[in-house]
């Protein structure tokens, strides 16, 4: 026992204890929101004096198909669409394999599913996204140009290094909110003499479906935002593709093969500036609707 | 009567752990059968043997037999769909499916082959009749089942599993997370479902096994130690552990 004298003493302690790690933490979260936002301000300057400085039509620049900069045409479409058009295809790729492999884990084998997966799954998240790339463009361009028309390189061998890249992200989501699903939710329905598929795709699927999709923004968030792998694989072509097969460009692609060309403060940089902040615009897209999806979780 | 339920040598096994050691007992058809006991004597695990919800449980195994009539309902012959569509559970907590009140009494029959639409529509007014809901829900059919109340949701998984139309229904202590108000509901919806149905109900409470049930059977340590006529059981048991168990003097 402590004798009453201590008391004081004791709380005088405890309150600079609570008052040094409430200014640390504090502290941190200050810097933090600090670098967001001149990140956040950084780029949007440098991507609006693309229009305010440079007078570069902004319609011009979202809806031009011609990117000569030479010429002083900046149409970043093609690079729009080929982003969106390879991070939609990784992820129709992408999710059903992934939702397979957390059934698979969580439903139909999980004593050993899932000691057996998890560090696979694992491993293909924590592979380098260049390594990718490197695989891609020495055994996947090989067997496309062979299999299929074209050169190889294009938007398809773009969509399936991606597909492998996001699969993780999908599948780790996927498993969590399975693993969470209630157990008398399925006790239900095999109670009601449903079997283990019917199951399945009418309660355990339907249940934990926004999760599942809250994975699949996320995976399609990070294809969005991959370069290097894609670069490498994609032809890096400044055309709208008009089939899989055919060279492309996505806007990570275009800002990273072109930053060390341009010099700061031209409106070939500055073009590229608009680019990162289209990106960054998508991140926050992808993130509010992330926030959507499990908003609507949790009625 | 062919079709009546029976346990013989029933002995359930969790790993080495021996939960249910050897019950044979049979049920009497369209009459309520209590099962009573301390926490922990196996009720749980006897009455999911009984349609084979322990299949769904790694590590736990069977020996002896359950027979329908002169069906083994685990002989290779039985498909074990058919069988939990005769054979309804519902559980303690009310486990509603996260779909609507029709989806939730509509899913059973759908995936029993029915995909008439205005068939569903009766069967889902029968179940929540049966189910002395359907006035309270009628006009909300369609909005998200987890809306209901506690004592609602638990109606509506009575009225699920009478979706499918068992001869059996399995309830393990169905209002003991209910106010009283929904519990008397749940009780006198027991009287009235046995006149046509065979109802098994494990409860703690002893004033709910009196009310509700024609037959009782006491659990003790995974054994059965006495089954009788509930008013027998309740005014002059034969085993002094039963006597003290139904007093209050423990468990
Ligand atoms: N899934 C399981 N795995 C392993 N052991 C279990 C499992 N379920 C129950 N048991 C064990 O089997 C025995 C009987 O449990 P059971 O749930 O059947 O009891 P109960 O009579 O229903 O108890 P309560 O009144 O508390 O619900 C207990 O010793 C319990 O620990
Ligand atoms: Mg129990």
């Amino acid at each position: 026992m402590k004798s009453n004298q201590d008391t004081p003493l004791l709380l005088r302690k405890h309150r600079t204890e609570e008052w040094i790690g409430r200014g640390y933490t504090t502290i941190c979260v200050l810097f933090l929101i600090v670098i967001i936002i001149s990140i956040v301000y950084f780029v949007a300057t440098k991507g609006i004096s693309t229009f305010a400085i440079n007078n570069v039509s902004l319609s011009d620049f979202l809806f031009g198909s011609t990117w000569s900069p030479d010429d002083n045409k900046f149409g970043a479409l093609p690079f729009i669409y080929g982003s969106f058009l390879t991070s939609l295809l990784a992820a129709v790729i992408a999710s059903p394999l992934s939702v397979c492999a957390a059934l698979f884990m969580t439903e139909i084998v999980p004593s050993w599913g899932k000691k057996l997966l998890q560090p696979v799954i694992e491993l293909l998240a924590g592979i380098p996204s260049v390594v990718y790339g490197f695989i891609g463009l020495s055994i996947l361009v090989p067997f496309m140009r062979d299999t299929f028309p074209g050169q190889g390189i294009g938007v398809a061998a773009g969509a399936i290094v991606l597909s492998i890249m996001i699969l993780p992200t999908i599948t780790s989501i996927a498993t969590d909110a399975l693993g969470a699903l209630p157990r008398n939710l399925k006790e239900a329905s095999y109670g009601l003499g449903a079997t283990r598929w019917q199951t399945i795709y009418g309660v355990i699927i339907p249940t934990v479906l926004p999760s599942i999709l809250t994975g699949v923004v996320l995976g399609m968030a990070r294809a969005f935002g991959e370069a290097l792998a894609v670069q490498m694989v994609i032809g890096n072509a400044p055309h709208i593709p008009t089939s899989l097969f055919e060279s492309a460009s996505t806007l990570t692609s275009v800002i990273t093969l072109n930053m060390s060309n341009t010099v700061m403060g031209s409106v070939q940089n500055n073009a590229l500036w608009s680019m990162a902040m289209i990106l960054m615009l998508m991140t926050f897209v992808f993130v509010f609707v992330v926030r959507l999806l499990e908003r609507r979780h949790k009625l | 009567m062919t079709d009546t339920l029976r346990t013989e040598n029933l002995k359930v096994y969790y790993g080495e752990h021996e939960a249910v050691k050897g019950i044979d007992m049979t049920f009497a058809e369209q009459s309520v059968t209590a099962l009573i006991g301390p926490s922990g004597c196996g009720k749980s695990t006897f009455l999911r043997s009984l349609n084979r919800m322990n299949d769904e449980i790694p590590g736990s195994r069977q020996t002896g037999n359950i027979w329908i009539g002169d069906k083994d309902i685990n002989s290779s012959e039985t498909d074990v769909t058919v069988l939990r569509q005769k054979i309804g559970m519902v559980w303690q907590r009310p486990n509603p499916f996260y779909k609507s009140i029709y989806e939730n009494i509509a899913f059973g029959p759908k995936y029993h082959g029915i995909k008439n639409r205005k068939q569903l529509d009766q069967i889902v007014e029968d179940s929540l009749r049966k189910a002395a809901l359907w006035d309270e829900v009628k006009d909300r059919l369609h909005t998200s089942a987890l809306s209901l109340s506690g004592g609602q949701q638990q109606r509506l998984c009575i009225a699920r599993a009478l979706s499918v139309n068992p001869d059996i229904l399995l309830l393990d202590e169905p209002a003991s997370a209910l106010d009283p108000i929904s519990t008397s509901k749940i009780e006198e919806l027991i009287g009235e479902l046995k006149k046509s149905l065979t109802i098994v109900i494990v409860t703690h409470n002893m004033q709910q096994a009196a009310r509700v049930s024609d037959f009782t059977a006491y659990f003790y340590l995974g054994s059965l130690m006495e089954y009788n006529e509930t008013s027998i059981i309740f005014t002059n048991p034969s085993k002094p552990n039963t006597q003290e168990y139904i007093s209050g003097r423990f468990g």
